[in-house]
């Protein structure tokens, strides 16, 4: 299979699907420089005129604390109830174990409209005001997976004799969860928050069914998208947006770890666990 | 463990407590499942009931109120009328373009991390692919619209590269175009995954027992990924089925998600809209089927 040509085509084709996944970033990034409201590519001449002008928008005041404390409380319930789930479906054997575990992974295998349209009518029927709460509701029932996806893979990752070694030791269940249980799986509920958090600020097809007239930065791209005098603030909040976004996600990721930085923590655990 | 052997003797609340709850493992699943099952079943599958129930309601034409009862009416439409039928196919037949474009393109990087790449670019590529999807969303299509308009980059670069004017402009193909951007790293870390947990050993003995390179690949490899794949097409799928802010954007055609938001808001008329995404879940729950039956679940 590998011979040497098949080996330069795949290094080839990996070079161009990278390519094409940056390039589309850093022309948003140049385009938020560009002096000219027009979309002509090359750009002629830079500016940064647009920033301060983002920065003063009304609008982007208003959605900008909105995302934010939506974000953290989704995050919050997402923690809990995820964290929560993941050890039950982890721990237990229990009639509907399989149900449960495709119940929750469900709002990501569902299309994004389905969720969004089927909270759109019980909050209409049920006559619940649109607004911050709504928007909450809907982005922890998807963040929720996240957190769980992340906790029970390191869960799963844990050997069982870490905690069967505590429990011979005398420790209680309150022990054992807090000096073994979760200071082996405590990154991967910070970068499961992580990533939740990110993916609340981030939505946007679930909340235009949920918020009503309520503004989010999503939102407030949404709405400008399509007012071309309004691209160049547009633009700025996106790229904005990219390097926000891309510090939480940093540290989940070194988190969660790449498959050596796993395989260093399995053997780190390994030769922590005699000295328990 | 220090801290463990200063909290003994044992014979606090916390201890009792948690003695209680080893014997009593039923009351442990109540606590920590209890609160998540509770949110799921009333917030989510109430909901998802509820859109069922909602789809066989109707609409008073003069008063535009939702009159509940049961009628087959808006399935009636659906069915009947071209235009639903039209923009449905459409909907799938873009998704499943989107889901085979994208695990083309996923194959040489996820190969190239899986199994070329020193440990160190394998983390880097990783990181690579996973960042731009926590680039938000809308941004990203709103870099596909810039770089579509008519005298932006990729005209600029079709220009360059000789072939000519394309102008896509607003067109499925630029729909198309974006949708493959947008979830090309969901297809791809499935792939990856089922590359690295493929062992060297059946490769080798593939080519020791005489088979080339495609050979290997069609009868050895292939098979061994085809979970992997299977797993990431349902994201690139279905995320396509549900979307309708990328038709909206860069498209000129609706799509199934156009047709239920524009029910929702502008048209009013939520029970045929809870009629037609009854469609995409029908699809979905079809398609999952088969991806399980492929193994997709356990690759995930």
């Amino acid at each position: 299979m590998e011979t040497t040509p098949a080996k330069i085509l795949i290094r080839v084709g990996a070079v161009i699907t990278l390519v094409f996944l940056y390039v589309p970033l850093l022309i948003v990034v140049l385009y938020a420089f560009n002096d000219s409201i027009g979309q002509a590519w090359p750009i002629q001449d830079y500016t940064t005129k647009w920033f301060s002008a983002a920065w003063h928008n009304e609008q982007v005041r208003e959605a900008l604390p909105n995302s934010l404390l939506i974000a953290t409380m989704a995050t919050v319930f997402a923690l809990i109830l995820g964290s929560l789930a993941a050890f039950a479906v982890h721990r237990f054997r229990f009639f509907g174990h399989n149900a449960v575990s495709f119940l929750l992974v469900l709002p990501i295998a569902l299309p994004g409209i389905v969720t969004a349209i089927a909270l759109n009518n019980s909050i209409n029927y049920f006559e619940i005001p649109f607004g911050i709460l709504t928007i909450i509701i809907g982005h922890a029932t998807f963040c929720i997976v996240v957190v769980y996806n992340n906790v029970i893979a390191r869960l799963r990752r844990t050997a069982p004799s870490i905690v069967e070694a505590s429990m011979d030791l005398g420790a209680n269940g309150w022990q054992t969860f807090r000096y073994v249980t979760f200071p082996a799986i405590r990154t991967a509920v910070i970068a499961g928050a992580l990533l939740a958090f990110a993916l609340s600020f981030d939505e946007i097809v679930v909340t235009n069914f949920t918020a009503g007239s309520t503004l989010t930065i999503p939102k407030f791209i949404y709405n400008n998208i399509r007012l071309p005098r309004n691209r160049p603030i547009v633009n700025v909040v996106a790229v904005a947006v990219i390097l926000i976004m891309f510090i939480p996600i940093y540290i989940a990721q070194r988190m969660a770890g790449g498959p050596d930085v796993q395989a260093a923590a399995a053997n780190t655990q390994a030769a922590e666990t005699p000295g328990l | 463990m220090a801290a463990i052997a200063q909290e003994r003797p044992n014979d606090d609340g916390r201890t009792r407590a948690s003695a209680f709850l080893y014997r009593h493992p039923r009351g442990k699943l109540a606590l920590t499942l209890g609160a998540p099952i509770t949110w799921f079943l009333v917030v989510y599958i109430g909901s998802l009931l509820f859109l069922l129930a909602t789809a066989f309601w109707s609409l008073d034409v003069l008063t535009s109120q939702v009159v509940p009862g049961f009628s087959l009416d808006n399935f009636q439409t659906l069915w009947e009328n071209d235009v639903y039928r039209t923009i449905t196919i459409r909907t799938v037949g873009i998704a499943a373009a989107v889901t085979i474009t994208d695990i083309v393109l996923s194959f040489p990087l996820a190969y190239y991390a899986a199994r070329l790449a020193s440990s160190r670019a394998r983390n880097a590529v990783l990181v690579a692919v996973v960042l731009p999807l926590w680039a938000n969303y809308l941004v990203r299509i709103f870099a596909w619209k810039i770089m579509l308009t008519p005298n932006g980059f990729v005209n600029w670069l079709a220009e360059l590269t000789g072939l000519g004017s394309l102008q896509l402009g607003r067109s499925n193909w630029s729909v198309w175009l974006t949708f493959v951007y947008l979830w090309l790293p969901f297809t791809l870390l499935p792939i990856y995954a089922a590359l690295e947990r493929m062992p060297d050993s059946l490769l080798e003995a593939s080519s020791d027992l005489g088979a080339r390179g495609w050979t290997t690949f069609r009868n050895v490899m292939f098979p061994l990924i085809l979970p992997g794949i299977a797993a990431g097409s349902i994201f690139a799928f279905s995320l396509t089925l549900g979307d309708y802010i990328a038709p909206e954007l860069v498209g000129n055609t609706q799509f199934i998600g156009n047709v239920i938001y524009d029910n929702v808001g502008v048209a009013g008329n939520i029970p045929l809209a809870a009629a037609f995404a009854l469609v995409p879940i029908a699809i979905m729950a079809v398609y999952l089927l088969g991806a399980k039956r492929l193994g997709a679940f356990e690759a995930l």
